[in-house]
């Protein structure tokens, strides 16, 4: 992999929700519009080959980040490019259409019920006209393969598997019209450890073989950490640490990031032998619709002081990460 | 004496093509102030276990075998009206939907309030009193105008603090946490899981601990079951079941868990999938999946032995 050619880039995108109550109500109760800032001036850029994950809890915009990368939802603001061209003109274009896919979370929701397993994974390959007759169910039971199940599963509906293997149809369908990119939402939350396992490898060996790009969607960091080369921790809507994995876990700058590496329980605290030691993070994450003001994360930063209360912090390198941090950017209480 | 002994219980469900066993010669016990971890995958019968504990089987779920000792008594076999006066008072329940497990027309303090009621012997005055405590002991900020206010007031991890005020309030010896912390994220599910560790030392309260998250349990349990298809496969001290584990499929079930202090090129991955219980193979559940398997493993069903540090239901260490 000595190819290093970025395949998605976001420059700066914002994306707003309108949450506004009906107009009469509103009027009556002589409020103005009310806007969700979801994404909030938002850059990274992922190379070919490789894994960019984004971590954050419920309600940081991580999945909205997602949807925006596969043209999903439009941005508001700011910019998305897919090989150098703006996404939403890529998008016209069914043969750039095509080498971008999307895993979602829930295997039960996001396979059509009433579809055998052979014609969803078809779907993409007769959609995009890829393959005609006899070649699509040759195709099907290949990717079929590929994914660990047997072509003869190509039968059975949606019903007849496990969670784990669903996940596995979702993945062959993601695959069937030979992307270059793929968005992962989520892909092992809904499913137990072991067979997590199993799909995680699943997805690297695929990436090996195929060289295919990957951004990872997860509030899981040691999921996270397996996966990624580069990792962007998101909260409240921005992102607030942004660089290579291993740096990051190695010696992680922004105060959320170090508080959530603390809060998590790990298998590694069993029998108070604890190689970190615990701290929970006080306090609960803000409205979105109402963010505090500066730095959204200073009602809870032990670290904060009046400027994080004023001063929306910009994003200032440290080695080889971004942070968005007034006391990193100060040498404060690192 | 133990607060809880759960031996050999056995769960069935009748059915036209014949009696499924979803829970097999289930046995452990919880000693005072002990914080037992169950553990399993999806199906395991971890749910199953606490429901039959609390005598909340879903019919046609039936109690098939075996008993469940509460304090030395027997509490398996007592009647309806019996066994509601045990939950509650002496059984304390947590479920993992905070927002199903409160009454959404009651405010928080009603609901704290007529729990204890039922269960002590309190004029409405003390109870109130008691409950603001009970708020401000889970950490609930400005209990006292808070107690009014319904559960749809609160956000997910206030709201499970609540139900958490709810289990314990009428002073039972026992807590059933059926996955806690599940529906809540990791900032705040760290929050409640110090808060659980907390009270139940304070109090010297025996827990059931059942979550399928690895890390929360060697976080907050003394001991853990490792439970599959219905039986307990490994039972040991915390340190020795996630560090050196016996069973094979525990040693599997560690082994897939990412971890974050080390970055590993592939995750150890048990091919196939549990066995439904209408298809349990002969011999030890485990066998067709098992990378160590041999003659005996297919024939002869294993029961917990010694096994190195733990105990484990496994013929290799026969």
């Amino acid at each position: 992999m000595t190819e290093t050619r970025t395949i998605l880039e976001a420059i700066e995108v914002t994306r707003t929700f309108d949450v506004s109550r009906p107009w009469l109500q509103r009027t009556l109760a002589g409020e103005g519009r009310r806007v969700l800032r979801a994404v909030d001036a938002v850059s990274f850029a992922v190379t070919l080959g490789r894994t960019l994950s984004l971590v954050g809890e419920s309600g940081c915009g991580k999945s909205t980040v997602g949807r925006l990368a596969v043209g999903l939802y439009a941005p508001s603001g700011g910019e998305i490019r897919f090989e150098g061209q703006n996404l939403s003109a890529a998008r016209a274009q069914p043969a750039l259409r095509r080498r971008t896919n999307m895993i979602f979370q829930d295997p039960y929701a996001s396979l059509n019920p009433r579809w055998r397993v052979s014609d969803i994974v078809a779907e993409p390959i007769r959609a995009f006209r890829l393959l005609k007759g006899r070649d699509v169910q040759d195709r099907v039971g290949q990717l079929l393969t590929q994914v660990g199940l047997s072509p003869r599963d190509g039968e059975k509906y949606p019903h007849e598997f496990s969670g784990g293997q669903r996940q596995r149809v979702s993945i062959a369908r993601a695959l069937s019209s030979e992307p270059e990119f793929l968005v992962c939402d989520e892909p092992t939350s809904a499913l137990d450890v072991s067979v997590q396992a199993q799909i995680l490898n699943l997805m690297r060996d695929l990436q090996e073989r195929m060289q295919i790009t990957y951004l990872f969607i997860s509030h899981n960091l040691a999921v996270v950490r397996h996966m990624s080369n580069l990792l962007g921790v998101m909260y409240l809507g921005r992102i607030v640490e942004y660089g290579p994995g291993e740096s990051i876990f190695g010696n992680p700058r922004h105060p959320y990031t170090r508080l959530l590496l603390d809060a998590i329980p790990d298998i590694g605290m069993a029998g108070g032998t604890n190689s970190r030691a615990r701290a929970p993070i006080g306090g609960e994450v803000p409205s979105p619709i109402s963010p505090p003001s500066g730095c959204t994360f200073h009602p809870r930063c032990p670290l904060a002081n009046a400027r994080c209360r004023a001063e929306v912090p910009r994003h200032t390198l440290d080695g080889d990460v971004l942070a968005a941090c007034h006391a990193v950017e100060e040498g404060r209480g690192a | 004496m133990n607060v809880l002994d759960v031996e050999n219980l056995t769960v069935e469900f009748p059915t036209r093509r014949g009696v499924l066993r979803a829970l097999d010669h289930v046995s452990f016990s919880i000693a005072p102030g002990e914080v037992l971890g169950v553990v399993g995958e999806s199906g395991a019968g971890k749910s199953l276990t606490g429901a039959a504990i609390i005598g909340l089987l879903e019919p046609p779920g039936r109690i098939g075998g075996g008993q469940v000792l509460l304090q030395g008594h027997r509490i398996d076999d007592l009647p309806y009206e019996k066994m509601r006066r045990i939950r509650g008072k002496q059984i304390g329940a947590i479920f993992q939907d905070p927002l199903t497990t409160l009454n959404p027309l009651y405010s928080v303090g009603r609901q704290l309030i007529e729990t204890m009621q039922t269960h002590l012997p309190l004029s409405n005055a003390d109870a109130r009193l008691r409950a603001v405590r009970w708020l401000e002991d889970v950490g609930i900020p400005a209990a006292k105008q808070r107690i009014d206010a319904y559960p749809h007031e609160f956000s997910g991890g206030m709201r499970q603090r609540v139900v958490i005020a709810l289990a314990l309030c009428a002073e039972p010896r026992l807590v059933i946490a059926d996955e806690p912390t599940t529906a809540l994220d990791v900032s705040i599910q760290a929050q409640v899981i110090a808060l659980l560790r907390r009270l139940t030392q304070e109090r010297g309260l025996s827990v059931m601990l059942i979550t399928h998250d690895m890390g929360v349990i060697a976080e907050a349990a003394d001991r853990i079951a490792v439970m599959y298809a219905g039986r307990v496969v490994e039972i040991g001290g915390v340190a020795e079941v996630v560090r050196h584990p016996s069973h094979p499929y525990t040693v599997g079930l560690m082994g897939s868990i990412p971890v974050l202090d080390a970055r590993v090129e592939r995750l150890r991955q048990i091919e196939g999938a549990m066995p439904r219980l209408n298809a349990m193979p002969p011999g030890c559940p485990f066998n067709p999946r098992c990378p160590r398997t041999f003659d005996r493993c297919r024939d002869e069903r294993p029961e917990l032995m010694p096994a190195r540090q733990t105990a484990a239901a496994c013929w290799l260490y026969a």
